[in-house]
């Protein structure tokens, strides 16, 4: 039959409702002592970008890294792409792309060289031209590994991870440790890897990064999903919450900074207070009460506003939120 | 049964450089090309090896034999002035204390002391472990009796034959270049695999569908196209500059450097199967080479070990290429010849690859 445009990269599906991409059924790793993970239940649709949240530690690669069947599992049933990895390893690796964390290519190798070598392990490598511009690295083709920043080290690792044109990709910690416009790059380059059609599924700790890609997040902590959803409803459930984010300037000089947490903690509704970069992310519960109140505040205390803002609260509110009740006096 | 999907065309035939076993094998060889120590290491230091001792150890036939005479009366005088009408020694008067340290030092081979009051007794002090000192010893001896009017009852005739393939640097190239072979191979592979356990380039590669026997081939053969240019350099060398014969076949010798080289990289495997770090793995390749460095024959004979410990000596792999190395190269012999040597080889390639793929730890 006549494939409709030239993207193939969704087979026709024999069944009326395509098997998930992903399913993980009462998952369980120990090492030692370690529970790594523990009870874990996952599904993920075709073409769903799913996130695997959580602080190091939580399990997350050592879930991530038995999807790729490089880890046994103790106990669980794992289908990658409906298929068991006990069946033909080979052949379900051939429909993977995989980056692992903290892997280091031969540095001696250029670019080119080592994208080549990639492809020559899948029966259909995607042509080396359309790999080498989908991550931006026609400039340095020539370039030995070992002279890359850390961000074209990474898009190198994604590019060895698409030559397989893949319908699954496994990414583990894509952007730790990079710089936030190699990140920013890095987060198009998956965009455009969801665009193709394909299943991603990727661990991070960053929550900017999974409320930016991802269409469902897991947040994962000792092994096991203590929340599961969009980012969207995740936050939803915290409450109505906002972030209050404003600049004040500079009366008094540069230096200590004029307000303490302390005052602004007893405004009406505030109910936590983090500073970056000289701004103030004030969390409330009802801005239309504490931005008044910090208003009120601020002149009082006669100090201009630079700048105002309020936002929903993020992912990294709900992470917060919930680990920290879990956490607590433990 | 893997089935077309959708629209797409099956895939193309690929050319042999696109295949994995072709770029893995790329891979090594730019690897070592691009790594200018491993180049020396492998290359140039023989070649350098080689040229150091050969000059060090080159046969001088026309060397004298160095003696000290005791100075000290007219006795003493005498047996020197007849010692030095003799071309092949070179003789020095020396006082007690500066013919000791001359003889301590090797600076002369042998002190001769002459008792003028105990019947003209002459009295050799020399080392009775030392070959030059025991020849020197016959030659002085010789010398005086005969200018004392000795008469040997047989007549004699000197003829000399000077062959290639006796000197010293005609024994050493062969057992330079099975040392060669040994250290590209353990740590030719060695490093290079724990390196890529190390970087996880290991799991990495394991996550593709690349086939893992040609990962390990890639090894083999690049191991193999190296052994062309480092054995032919060194081989090249001593034959061009010293001399050295080649008297047995090419191919023979050719299939003895790729089982050796084999075995040695199957060593190197071997080690490798399981560290995580470079330092464990150095400690292991130390292990494993100092005993070959001391026991199999690199720059003396291992017959030199007592007979108690040369069942270990004779099974020690490096021992045995040595052996068949000096045996083709020297001696011309046949692969017939060197069967056992290669069998002992052999034994080592089958066993240690057999063991490494069993427990190598791929992540």
């Amino acid at each position: 039959m006549p494939a409709p445009t030239g993207a193939a990269s969704v087979p026709p599906a024999p069944a009326p409702t395509p098997p998930p991409a992903l399913v993980l059924r009462g998952l369980r790793k120990t090492f030692g002592a370690v529970v790594a993970v523990d009870d874990l239940d996952l599904e993920v649709a075709p073409g769903e970008c799913f996130g695997l949240l959580g602080p190091n530690g939580a399990g997350k690669t050592t879930t991530i890294e038995i999807c790729e069947g490089l880890t046994a599992p103790d106990a669980g049933l794992v289908r990658v792409l409906g298929e068991s990895w006990d069946r033909d390893p080979r052949a379900l690796r051939e429909r993977l792309g995989i980056s692992l964390q903290e892997t280091q290519f031969s540095e001696k190798l250029t670019v080119v060289e080592t994208i080549q070598l990639f492809r020559s392990f899948y029966r259909r490598p995607r042509p080396l031209e359309e790999v080498l511009a989908a991550v931006q690295l026609g400039e340095k083709r020539n370039g030995r590994v070992g002279q890359l920043s850390g961000g074209q080290k990474q898009r190198l690792a994604l590019a060895c991870a698409l030559v397989a044109d893949p319908e699954l990709f496994f990414l583990d910690e894509p952007t730790t440790g990079l710089d936030p416009q190699s990140r920013r790059q890095l987060w198009d380059l998956i965009e455009e890897v969801k665009r193709r059609g394909c299943t991603v599924v990727l661990t991070t700790h960053y929550m900017e990064e999974a409320e930016r890609l991802c269409d469902r997040v897991a947040i994962v902590d000792h092994g096991r999903i203590i929340a599961l959803g969009t980012p969207r409803a995740l936050i939803v459930e915290l409450g109505a919450r906002h972030v209050i984010e404003f600049q004040v300037g500079r009366a008094d000089g540069p230096g200590e900074a004029p307000i303490s947490d302390a005052d602004l903690l007893a405004l009406d509704g505030a109910l936590g207070v983090r500073r970056r970069d000289g701004t103030y992310l004030l969390q409330s519960t009802q801005a239309h009460r504490t931005v008044p109140a910090l208003l009120a505040y601020l002149g009082a205390r006669g100090l201009p506003l630079d700048q105002l803002s309020t936002h929903s609260a993020t992912l990294e509110d709900v992470f917060v939120h919930l680990t920290g009740r879990l956490l607590r006096d433990a | 049964m893997p089935e077309p999907s959708g629209g797409s065309s099956p895939p193309a035939p690929r050319r042999w450089s696109e295949r994995p076993l072709a770029q893995l094998t790329l891979v090594r060889v730019r690897e070592f090309v691009r790594e200018p120590e491993a180049v020396f290491w492998t290359f140039m230091f023989p070649v350098l090896m080689t040229a150091g001792l050969g000059i060090a150890f080159r046969s001088k036939p026309e060397e004298t034999v160095k003696v000290a005479v005791l100075a000290g009366g007219s006795a003493a005088a005498d047996a020197a002035a007849r010692l030095r009408r003799d071309p092949h020694l070179s003789v020095q008067l020396l006082d007690d204390s500066a013919a000791a340290r001359a003889l301590r030092g090797g600076k002369v081979a042998l002190v001769l002391a002459t008792h003028a009051g105990d019947g003209d007794l002459v009295e050799f002090r020399y080392d009775d472990t030392r070959p030059e000192g025991v020849a020197a010893r016959r030659l002085v001896d010789d010398v005086l009796q005969r200018q004392a009017g000795r008469r040997d009852p047989v007549p004699v005739r000197d003829l000399a034959i000077r062959e290639r393939g006796s000197r010293y640097v005609d024994f050493v190239v062969p057992g330079l270049l099975g040392m060669n072979l040994l250290g590209s191979g353990i740590w030719g592979i060695g490093f290079a695999v724990v390196d890529a356990r190390r970087k996880r380039l290991l799991k990495r590669l394991v996550a593709t569908p690349m086939p893992k026997a040609a990962y390990l081939a890639s090894f083999i053969l690049s191991r193999i196209a190296l052994l062309v240019l480092e054995a032919g350099a060194l081989l090249a060398f001593g034959a061009l500059v010293f001399g050295v014969p080649m008297r047995g076949s090419f191919g023979a010798l050719a299939l003895i450097c790729v089982v050796s080289s084999l075995a040695f990289g199957g060593l190197g495997l071997l080690i490798a199967a399981r560290p995580r770090t470079i330092e464990a793995a150095s400690g292991l390749m130390n292990l494993t080479m100092v005993p070959m460095w001391v026991f199999s024959g690199i720059f003396f004979s291992s017959s030199r070990f007592p007979d108690l410990i040369q069942p270990f000596v004779q099974a020690l792999p490096l021992t045995a290429v040595n052996n068949a190395l000096r045996a083709n190269l020297l001696e011309g012999a046949t692969l017939a010849q060197v069967a056992p040597e290669l069998a002992i080889v052999a034994a080592w390639l089958v066993a240690s690859f057999a063991i490494a793929l069993r427990i190598f730890r791929w992540q």
